[in-house]
């Protein structure tokens, strides 16, 4: 009876914080969901970072032949942006929603090895300081997110910039692994009594795959930049042609992690769209099963194809087409699951929350960007693009345009059950809206840029035809993206202080996270219904017609907006 | 609407609390997979340029390949003692597993010793990590492999100390399993590393 409490009241968050410990216990923890939140919160603070160095790049190419910035601080700036935005936020991000749902969504009371996820959070944010410290210790890294080579070499870059931004990563890398590991052990020894492998919900499918990515893919990183340290310490010859090394052999490993590093910022993000389109649907996700192959073959292929990153430096015809093909095949499990999301919506019963809107505008923004990524799996376009600014509009469409709004999609999502608060749904509104404006007007014009051929990582452009007004365009929309971050961190706040108790389920969901309290106490469920089918808390409110009663194959109709009959 | 939460009530069944031995054992997969990656770059780099540079000094002319296939005996030696200290516990022989982890962390310590030696000799004879490539790939490979079996043996000892007094009672522990994967693993490296570098060369 008292199982299910009618009225939920939001219940203290985090028991430990206000008692004697008090920060303290946020530095001790090793609960998955304070994790998850530091994981996040860091996340956001150093898209801040990056955000106002994006600012000051853009503002320095706001027009022709500016002197905003010297051409040594933009090259740390835009090296510092891009590895920030991958390496301190957008991983995180997938680690930080991963570490928080994923025990939730299992029905686990904690990840598999919580000390290591401890260790894992701490080591990414003091690889994260590392990287800082090298602005204080002399200048910052300046050689690009993916440092080719020999740029980075000591003979010419002598500045500590690049041993730190390699000590940094490597610390990064480290905990990056400890996390993967942990959602590979996890998601197979942590599942609920009676939750097959094939009933999680769609984000531990594409969590769990994350998980042999990273495993797979990071080490290939801390080899490349244990041997570069190596070079520059102890003048090594790994890298350096002029020596006998080859800086070819470090494309290579670097891309080997590269193109799955791609998918390993991305699945999760897939998974985030394939819990909150089916919610706000009314419909369960269309062709689960395919859903959660083609994020197996994305993985697999992600191996297989990471030389198309490498067309500019004349592999070879066969080396290219090989590479070509296999890069073109990814667009196919790609183009599946855009279509299992679209047949989702298909007939639903549709709720246009912020989350909603999110999701839907991943799935456009997503689109432009995957079949721009088409255009440069063909090498003679790439030849052509590749350097200019539409490599940047294309990764900024599948990486802001889609994982980032994917993941505000889950933000506004699963706020609720983090906080116990709802986000006021007209300012998340007005932020979906800036966002995607402010995000349309930055990066559609960058197409036309890079095919007019302005080159990126220049910090300044002679004043051709056109080039300073799209710049200008292109400034003004960072400028609106700043102000979406502003109000977002206003909304934040806004809501943990006044926003309206959210209750246990307040979307009216189907997976495990919601069976508990909004927040979970510490040891996450109490009691757990009994799972089934892929939809426990569907079956729970509807026993005259359970999932696991009826055929997965038959057509599911959309159910209503709110069923009465629930408990 | 409350008979029916009720009713729902009793189809709550607890959480159950689970214990393993094989979570441990599979975290342990994953990072030994993760390894495996990263030796395995450092690998392809020494044989890549091996294939691409035949300059002197290189293996064929610097290493002394009899002395080192002792030393790789005397791993691999420890890589049966560490099975004879697994057996133990399985046993619940508790005085079996102390002396097994030891004898084991002893033949590590030897091997390390044996590669101080070599490294040594090497910079005595200006082979170094700067000379050129060989001497570059080299000193990272080994050397990396060299850290992980020091790991090992810290990992090994910790364990025999708590073994020594009580803390595995057997038949299974999650600690010895996954410290002896881990320590299998860095023996079969090296046989990799051996193979490659001083017989094939």
């Amino acid at each position: 009876m008292s199982d299910i409490p009618l009225v939920p009241e939001a219940i203290r968050a985090y028991p430990r914080l206000s008692e004697k410990e008090g920060l303290l216990s946020w530095v001790a923890t090793v609960d998955h969901k304070l994790l998850g939140i530091m994981y996040c919160a860091s996340a956001l603070f150093f898209f801040v970072v990056g955000g106002l160095e994006a600012l000051a790049m853009r503002t320095q190419l706001g027009t022709a032949r500016n002197t905003f910035l010297s051409p040594e601080a933009y090259n740390q700036i835009f090296t510092m942006h891009g590895t920030t935005m991958v390496f301190l936020v957008v991983v995180p991000l997938m680690l930080g929603f991963g570490v928080y749902l994923l025990p939730l969504m299992i029905g686990a009371r904690d990840m598999a090895f919580p000390r290591l996820n401890a260790m894992g959070f701490w080591i990414l944010i003091f690889g994260g300081i590392l990287l800082y410290y090298s602005f204080v210790a002399g200048g910052g890294p300046n050689s690009g997110w993916f440092a080719h080579m020999p740029l980075p070499e000591r003979a010419y870059n002598s500045g500590p910039g690049m041993d730190y931004w390699a000590l940094g990563l490597l610390a990064v890398g480290i905990g990056t692994t400890a996390a993967g590991i942990n959602f590979i052990v996890t998601t197979l020894t942590m599942r609920a009594p009676g939750m097959k492998l094939t009933q999680v919900p769609m984000f531990v499918w594409t969590t769990f795959i994350n998980g042999f990515l990273i495993v797979g893919a990071i080490p290939a990183l801390n080899a490349a930049l244990v041997m570069l340290l190596i070079d520059r310490q102890l003048n090594a010859h790994f890298f350096t042609p002029q020596s006998g090394g080859s800086s070819v052999l470090y494309q290579h490993i670097f891309w080997t992690f590269g193109h799955p590093e791609v998918y390993i910022m991305v699945l999760p993000a897939f998974g985030m769209i394939s819990e909150v389109l089916p919610v706000f649907s009314r419909k369960p996700l269309f062709g689960y099963t395919a859903v959660a192959f083609s994020t197996l073959a994305i993985a697999f292929l992600s191996y297989t194809t990471y030389a198309h990153h490498m067309f500019a430096v004349g592999l070879g015809h066969v080396f290219e087409l090989m590479f070509a093909a296999s890069s073109e095949l990814i667009a196919i499990p790609t183009g599946i699951k855009i279509f299992n999301w679209i047949f989702t919506m298909w007939g639903g019963k549709l709720r246009f929350t912020t989350s909603m809107l999110y999701a839907i505008g991943f799935i456009l923004l997503f689109t432009i960007g995957g079949i721009s990524g088409v255009t440069f799996a063909i090498v003679p376009t790439d030849w052509q693009t590749t350097d200019s600014y539409y490599v940047v509009a294309h990764m900024h469409y599948v990486l802001f345009g889609g994982t980032l709004f994917a993941v505000l999609s889950g933000v506004f999502y699963w706020f609720p059950k983090a906080s116990g608060r709802m986000i006021p749904e007209r300012l998340g509104k007005l932020h979906f809206w800036l966002t995607f404006i402010g995000f349309n007007m930055t990066f559609f014009i960058q197409h036309f840029l890079g095919l007019m051929g302005m080159p990126r990582r220049v910090f300044t452009y002679d004043d051709n035809t056109n080039w300073s007004l799209f710049n200008l365009i292109s400034t003004v929309g960072t400028f609106i993206l700043g102000l979406s971050v502003i109000l977002f961190i206003y909304i934040i706040i806004y809501t943990l202080l006044k926003g309206e108790k959210a209750g246990d389920n307040p979307w009216d969901a189907w997976t495990l996270e919601w069976a508990t309290t909004s927040p979970p106490p510490i040891e996450n469920f109490q009691q757990l219904p009994p799972i089934r089918s892929r939809r426990p808390l569907w079956d729970l409110a509807h026993p005259e017609d359970p999932d696991w009663a009826r055929s997965h194959k038959r057509r599911q109709p959309a159910t209503p907006e709110r069923s009465n009959d629930r408990p | 609407m409350s008979m029916q939460s009720s009713v729902l009530g009793e189809q709550y069944a607890a959480v159950p609390e689970k214990e393993g031995v094989d979570r441990v054992r599979l975290g342990m997969i994953c990072f030994i997979a993760s390894e495996t990656i990263f030796f395995g770059m450092l690998i392809t780099s020494y044989v890549y340029f091996r294939l691409s540079n035949d300059a002197t000094p290189n293996a064929r002319t610097s290493l002394d390949v009899g002395r080192t296939a002792i030393f790789t005996a005397v791993l691999l030696s420890s890589s049966l003692t560490n099975w004879l200290a697994d057996r133990s516990l399985q046993r619940q022989n508790q005085r079996g597993l102390v002396v097994w982890l030891s004898a084991t962390v002893v033949l590590g310590a030897i091997f390390l010793v044996g590669q101080a030696w070599e490294y040594a000799q090497l910079l005595g004879d200006q082979v170094t990590v700067s000379r050129n490539l060989f001497g570059s790939t080299f000193f990272t490979l080994t050397g990396f492999h060299g850290l992980h079996v020091f790991v090992g043996l810290v990992a090994l000892t910790t364990v025999a100390v708590m073994a020594g007094r009580g803390w595995f009672r057997g038949p299974r522990s999650g600690a010895i399993e996954s410290i002896s994967l881990y320590w299998h693993f860095v023996d079969v490296v090296w046989i990799v590393i051996f193979t490659l570098i001083y017989i094939v060369q």
